[in-house]
């Protein structure tokens, strides 16, 4: 009772902000404790582990072993999906960078927005209006090298922006949520994808099943030969650093950050919080575009009503694990990159499901939203230590 | 309080301790083990991104390699895809790992198997419910004539049906999916034709070729809804074809049927008096797709080194898709429709019947 009491709950800015841009040790502290408790229930769950558990007493060794082997065998083949293996060399790697692009695109606007106050969920609707637009021009137009592969990335940029910039409007309007409205945008978005794959103008000639043709050559990132990354990757690069100049060096930035610290005390000093909030959406829809077009144009090729995955979702934890900046973000998202590549091979090699990867993923989650129980873990803070030590005093003289 | 949830919790380790300790008294088994049959065969599967537990065709097909697994001998390894990006990773990685005979599932991996298979012309791949678009030497489709199957359902649906209403609604509009209620819509339209009768068909139009769908194979909630409405529209024999959506609609079937109305489940792709047992007062009958059967098969003849890349198509003749028995509801179909289905499924066997639909496979 008495720790709830010396710990008040902090006013709902203070935990936005301590939630998307809270310090970055507990990103790393996260990342650390959600892979152990992800081992232990690689281990629990393993087969092996539960039948020599069944005769733990006559063999123990058995079962020891097997609890050792499961949790690490699983770890090394997702290091080796994903970083290095002694048959493929580093190609598990460029693999690697590849899975990240979309990632690291839809991150950043999901932290643009987190840096502008606005909770904007809506990536993966963005991702997806991005993806069927740079598709569309990708397969349905054709033009000549360089001019279609620009178009196709400026469309999906504009698609993702128009997106995110029509929620930001709604928003600075008429005051409507923009978690609310970023989850019906992606709902719409969605279903408008469906339908559209369901039309002749989407649909592949003389297919009955809802795939679109695949993309023009001239329409796609060239690939590195041998591997599936793409140019995309190098896109993906730029708008980190693009991004790192926005909030850095740019009059547009310091105001979008301005908002982000306190929306009144920034229209005190004359910022026009309605048009910083537009702008800031635009700019989180464009970046989600693209990730849309780095997975039309890059890994996949082609339009399904799949194409956004679950990218749009993991680009939240992408950027809450990034705690919001530039380069926090893009090397989370080489993180997650590198989750997803090794995921597959350490569903092939050891059969631990992939379903495992979702779980450290949400944990990691879990860990930076709660960033009391990261810091009460770890004992970095200081407050809490001695909250517990007279909490412990006064135990001790009530007994 | 404090010092009893304590004890309480000492006492809840303890049973937990000694529970553990009681199961762990087994004995250990020798060590070693002669090698199965087959073992030098690894039979692979990569599923699309419904995953292997969708009640439809991942799970069917999983099941058939885990068979081949147990009768066969063989290896196996399995890859779920979680999204659409996954398709060419897993694919990758199975050639990797070596897999002789790899198990694709689904329309979406059919641009992925193909590619793999150009890229690997030793490996062997048998691709579910799609085909490639240029033939490849070791890509064997496994596909299914289920408008076949539902056409006789729809004509049970219609013989047993009291309102005059009957209702069918999808998940998302595939070919896969249609071709279920095409084939149930003219099972519905020849029992009107031979019976001089007008039995409606809601949720699905043959000739725009639209319908009700729920926008998904997840949402069960949405599956009772569109199950609630078409019964509130009249319909009293309705079926699903949605993959675990179903189960939303049995509910809202059942639910129907505890308020006092006569409402009769279909179930598809599986026996779902067997698969879905919860739901078996109300399943009037099944829709089959064998495809543990056919994947199991496939693998067999690749082990006895005759595989070939010619379509597998599963029709009524050779019992690739057929309806299930009335397990329970037997006595509610007439002895005069069991003799017409009977004699229509002989019809459709010798060609006399052509069961027709845009999604029907060309073969």
């Amino acid at each position: 009772m008495s720790a709830e009491k010396t710990a008040p709950a902090p006013a709902k800015n203070d935990l936005f902000k301590q939630i998307t841009q809270g310090p970055g040790l507990v990103s790393v502290l996260g990342v650390i404790v959600a892979l152990i408790v992800g081992g232990l229930l690689i281990a629990v769950t393993d087969e092996r582990v539960a039948t020599t558990a069944g005769y733990l007493f006559a063999r123990p060794s058995d079962f020891f072993s097997a609890l050792w082997e499961a949790g690490t065998s699983s770890y090394v083949a997702l290091f080796e999906g994903s970083i290095y293996n002694s048959a493929q060399g580093f190609a598990p790697f460029l693999e690697t960078l590849t899975v990240s692009t979309p990632l690291i695109c839809a991150g950043l606007g999901v932290g643009l927005a987190f840096r502008a106050g606005l909770f904007n969920i809506g990536a993966q609707g963005q991702i997806i209006i991005g993806a069927a637009m740079a598709g569309y021009v990708g397969f349905a137009w054709h033009l000549p090298v360089v001019l279609h592969l620009l178009l196709v990335i400026v469309f999906g940029l504009i698609g993702g922006a128009l997106w995110g910039g029509l929620v930001g409007l709604l928003k600075a309007r008429t005051g409507a949520h923009e978690v609310i409205l970023t989850i019906m945008f992606n709902y719409v978005a969605l279903y408008l994808l469906d339908f559209l794959m369901n039309t002749q103008a989407f649909r592949r000639p003389g297919e009955t099943n809802p795939i679109s043709p695949i993309l023009d050559t001239t329409a796609v990132f060239p690939a590195l030969p041998g591997s599936r990354l793409h140019v995309g990757f190098l896109l993906a690069v730029l708008l980190t650093f693009g991004m790192g100049w926005l909030l850095k060096r740019s009059t547009l930035g310091f105001e979008l950050r301005a908002v982000g610290h306190n929306p009144l005390a920034a229209q005190t000093a004359g910022v026009n919080v309605q048009r910083a909030m537009i702008v800031a959406m635009a700019l989180a829809g464009a970046l989600a575009g693209a990730a849309g077009v780095a997975q039309v144009a890059g890994t996949e090729k082609v339009l399904t009503a799949g194409i956004a995955g679950s990218l749009g979702f993991d680009a939240i934890t992408v950027a809450l694990l990034g705690r919001s900046t530039p380069w926090g973000t893009f090397f989370a998202g080489l993180l997650f990159g590198a989750f997803r590549a090794g995921a597959v091979n350490m569903q092939i090699s050891t059969g631990t499901p992939i379903d495992i990867v979702l779980v450290v993923q949400s944990l990691i989650v879990l860990f930076i939203a709660a960033p009391p129980l990261i810091k009460a873990m770890f004992g970095l803070n200081p407050k809490k230590k001695k909250i517990q030590a007279a909490a412990a005093a006064t135990q001790g003289g009530a007994q | 309080m404090r010092m009893l949830s304590r004890k309480a919790g000492v006492a809840t380790a303890m049973l937990g301790i000694s529970a553990l300790a009681l199961s762990a008294c087994g004995a250990a088994p020798e060590e070693g083990g002669a090698a199965s049959a087959n073992s030098d065969f690894t039979g692979c599967i990569v599923s699309d991104s419904g995953g292997f537990d969708d009640q439809s065709f991942n799970e069917s097909s999983y099941r058939g390699l885990q068979n081949a697994k147990k009768d066969l001998g063989i290896q196996i390894k399995e890859a779920e895809s979680k999204s659409n990006s996954d398709y060419a990773t897993n694919l990758q990685g199975m050639m990797n790992a070596g897999c002789d005979l790899t198990v694709t599932v689904g329309f979406l991996l059919a641009d992925g198997t193909e590619a793999a298979a150009k890229a690997n012309p030793d490996a062997h791949f048998a691709l579910v419910d799609a085909t490639t678009k240029e033939p490849a030497d070791n890509v064997k489709p496994i596909i299914y004539d289920t408008a076949q199957a539902a056409y006789l359902a729809g004509y049970v649906a219609a013989a047993t049906s009291k309102t005059g209403k009957v209702a069918t609604f999808g998940g998302i509009k595939l070919p896969t999916v249609t071709i279920f209620m095409d084939g149930f819509a003219d099972g519905v339209a020849k029992y009107n034709e031979d019976k001089g009768k007008d039995v409606k068909v809601l949720g699905w139009d043959k000739k725009s070729q639209d319908g009700t769908f729920t926008g998904d194979f997840e949402k069960q909630d949405k599956g009772k809804q569109t199950t609630k409405n078409l019964i509130d529209q009249g319909a009293d024999v309705v079926m699903p074809v949605a993959g675990p959506v179903g189960k939303g609609a049995a509910v809202a079937v059942t639910d129907a049927v505890k308020a006092g109305k006569d409402v009769k489940l279909i179930w598809v792709d599986s026996d779902g008096f067997l698969t879905a047992p919860d739901y078996k007062k109300v399943m009037l009958t099944s829709v089959i797709k064998t495809m543990d059967a056919a994947v199991e098969e496939v693998i067999k003849s690749d082990i006895e080194g005759n595989f070939d890349a010619t379509p597998y198509v599963g029709t009524l003749e050779n019992g690739g898709v057929d309806i299930a028995p009335f397990h329970d509801l037997e006595s509610e179909v007439s002895e005069e429709t069991k003799a017409e289905v009977a004699k229509l499924k002989e019809q459709i066997i010798s060609g006399e019947l052509k069961v027709e639909s845009d999604a029907s496979p060309k073969h």
